[in-house]
């Protein structure tokens, strides 16, 4: 994929800065947002995208896999966490969500496996295998939803070490914290050896194969974290977010669209997958607002669904063709031309 | 006791409907073949053609005069694509392409139900689904009926490929793209055809499936279904498309029938996925796919 990595910064660099304004903003955001509307409806379903594109990132902007089965690892964290908090009450919340992250890693590498012998195109179709089967097996047997007719599941209270996050902003601090942590981790990871791996495998695997990079654990470790990340995103979106979530909220259309944050937002850049899933995320209410602003009563729900549908996919058209690597580049060019020009040392 | 006869009803009817995967997956191959890009709009072209054909017939248009405006906007709907999505994108990796087309399913299925509504309308193209025995085992009209439809497409496709000048250069361009370029082909103009000519194959599909399921949003889904057929018969083959359509029917209703019970059922869904993954494991590109070389 034509995308550049930037080059490896100081620790002390404006990045760290930057990072320390953005979190501090992120949780000084709760006093100010007044609604509840905006943390509920906009901010934590933000937050739970953005970790789910993370992932997708690491597995297909950094190692170059395409995966169409985003989805299905969403589902397979939101049930883990479900199940341990149901079956084995002992365990704090925490650990069911590290647990749910390692049963959604353990399968992304069952589905990975393929990887190693397919490539671009077959390998995107066989993960679409995950997608079937994970949907189908979440609905076709009731333990997984504790013998819910219809599969739904009622998330249990976050809580931690005693103190209940209920409210909508306290849910928000809980995801935001976990986002947070989880992508510092997955910076680091893709600072060390193994990201550099990552990129060898996605520029180009035989060359890379050649100077030494291990293949079969490369993939495999970019299909485990891949997994892990969009499995917690998973717990987030059902228990922070939905509180109440049925398989079929797991569907190929949310798989396209985490597909979709990526490459809208930017292959490759952490940042991208924020900016990518706040677009996501906030474009539908903007545009249901300025349709229904300009057309009035013209502009209903299934209009609202179906322009929708047309302005995302001329948008993924118009994003690779004019720039691939997505709006985190505008937004780069953009810092570019107001920022003074460094002087020679 | 085994049931034969019962066995071979479920094979017969798994190959017929086969056929009708066959149909779809033949329009990603003729895509696939000849510019590399493996065109996940086909299922929303498919949608698209049914339904604009649906729609003018029951807006009181005749039968064939809805056929040639439908084919005439498949026509138009290709040659834009070619324009406005293709050619910006040249040189870029196909998995650029990819995406691109999943884009471009968007926006065709957000048109399509845009400009005809979303409500599911019925299709009849005049062939009764009553089934007939032959020899103790239940057939339906229908699948026969689309089962030579496909087989007369296929055969049509292979005359023209191999007896008239467009066909030639399409093989040219699947052969060698630079080649191609450098003997004069003009490759925009024959992937405006390529896309015209799947355009025609989404109709044709779109009317036989419209007709089975009713045309409505599901339709485009029926991509999901090619896709397998696809990854057995190998991206690259009319002949892997034809084979790997029968193969996953026939794998579909044999494992629905036969496995699905120790399962719970419904095991429809993705037990081509599972066989196509397995085959894959042991051929990395398809039953009939081109081996490919690689370098440094």
């Amino acid at each position: 994929m034509p995308v550049l990595t930037p080059a490896k910064s100081s620790w002390f660099s404006g990045e760290t800065l930057w990072i320390v304004l953005v979190i501090v903003a992120a949780y000084g955001i709760v006093p100010l947002a007044g609604s509840d509307y905006l943390l509920d409806a906009v901010l934590t379903p933000f937050l739970a995208l953005s970790l789910a594109a993370v992932g997708l990132n690491v597995l297909t902007g950094y190692a170059g896999q395409v995966s169409l089965g985003s989805a299905a690892f969403l589902a397979v964290g939101a049930y883990a966490a479900y199940n341990l908090h149901l079956r084995v009450p002992a365990l704090p919340l925490l650990i069911d969500l590290v647990l749910a992250g390692g049963v959604a890693a353990a399968i992304g590498i069952v589905f990975g496996l393929p990887s190693l012998r397919l490539r671009g195109f077959y390998l995107a179709v066989s993960t679409l295998a995950a997608q079937f089967f994970v949907q189908w097996a979440l609905t076709k047997f009731s333990w997984f939803s504790n013998d819910n007719p219809s599969g739904v599941i009622d998330a249990p209270v976050l809580s931690i070490a005693g103190s209940a996050f209920t409210s909508a902003a306290e849910r928000y601090v809980f995801s935001l914290t976990i986002v947070v942590v989880l992508t510092l981790l997955t910076l680091r990871l893709l600072r060390s050896q193994s990201g550099r791996n990552f990129i060898a495998v996605r520029d180009h695997e035989i060359a890379a194969k050649v100077i030494g990079v291990p293949l079969l654990r490369t993939k495999l470790l970019a299909f485990a974290i891949s997994s892990f990340l969009i499995g917690v995103a998973g717990v987030l979106w059902a228990f922070a977010y939905l509180r109440t979530v049925e398989p079929a909220g797991f569907n190929l259309d949310r798989s396209f669209q985490i597909l979709f944050i990526i490459i809208i937002g930017g292959l490759a850049s952490l940042r991208g997958s924020f900016i990518g899933a706040a677009f996501i995320v906030v474009f539908p209410l903007l545009l249901s607002r300025v349709g229904a602003a300009l057309l009035g009563s013209v502009f209903d729900s299934g209009v609202l669904e179906m322009s929708q549908r047309i302005v995302i996919g001329a948008l993924i058209i118009v994003f690779l063709i004019a720039e691939p690597r997505g709006l985190i580049a505008l937004w780069d060019r953009a810092f570019a031309a107001v920022r003074p020009a460094k002087r020679p040392a | 006791m085994f049931d034969y006869q019962f066995f071979l009803e479920v094979l017969i009817g798994g190959l017929l409907s086969g056929v009708m995967y066959s149909l779809v997956a033949i329009g990603f191959v003729l895509i696939y073949k000849t510019s590399g890009v493996l065109n996940f709009a086909q299922g929303a072209m498919l949608l698209f053609a049914a339904l604009t054909f649906v729609s003018l017939v029951e807006r009181g248009a005749p039968f064939v005069a809805a056929l040639a405006a439908t084919l005439v906007i498949m026509i138009a709907l290709g040659i834009a694509t070619e324009r406005l999505v293709l050619r910006p994108l040249v040189n870029q990796p196909p998995i650029t392409l990819f995406m691109a087309t999943l884009g471009l399913s968007y926006v065709i299925e957000g048109a399509a139900q845009l400009l005809w509504g979303t409500q599911v309308h019925g299709l009849d193209i005049g062939i009764s689904d009553t089934p007939f025995e032959a020899s103790g085992v239940l057939i339906s009209r229908f699948d026969l009926f689309a089962a030579a439809v496909a087989g007369s497409l296929v055969a049509l496709f292979a005359l023209f490929f191999r007896y008239t000048r467009t066909g030639l250069s399409f093989r040219a361009v699947a052969d060698d793209q630079f080649a191609a370029l450098a003997v004069g082909l003009r490759l925009p103009r024959v992937w405006a055809a390529v896309w015209t000519v799947a355009g025609i194959v989404a109709l044709v599909g779109g009317l036989l499936w419209g007709a089975r399921l009713g045309v409505q949003f599901s339709l485009s889904l029926v991509v999901l279904k090619a896709l397998p057929v696809l990854v057995l018969g190998g991206f690259d083959s009319i002949t892997g498309a034809i084979i790997g359509g029968l193969l996953v029917g026939a794998i579909e209703k044999l494992a629905e029938v036969y496995v699905g019970p120790s399962f719970g059922g419904g095991i429809e869904a993705w037990a081509a996925y599972v066989a196509a993954l397995a085959l894959l494991l042991i051929r990395p590109s398809g039953l009939f796919g081109q081996k490919l070389v690689e370098r440094v």
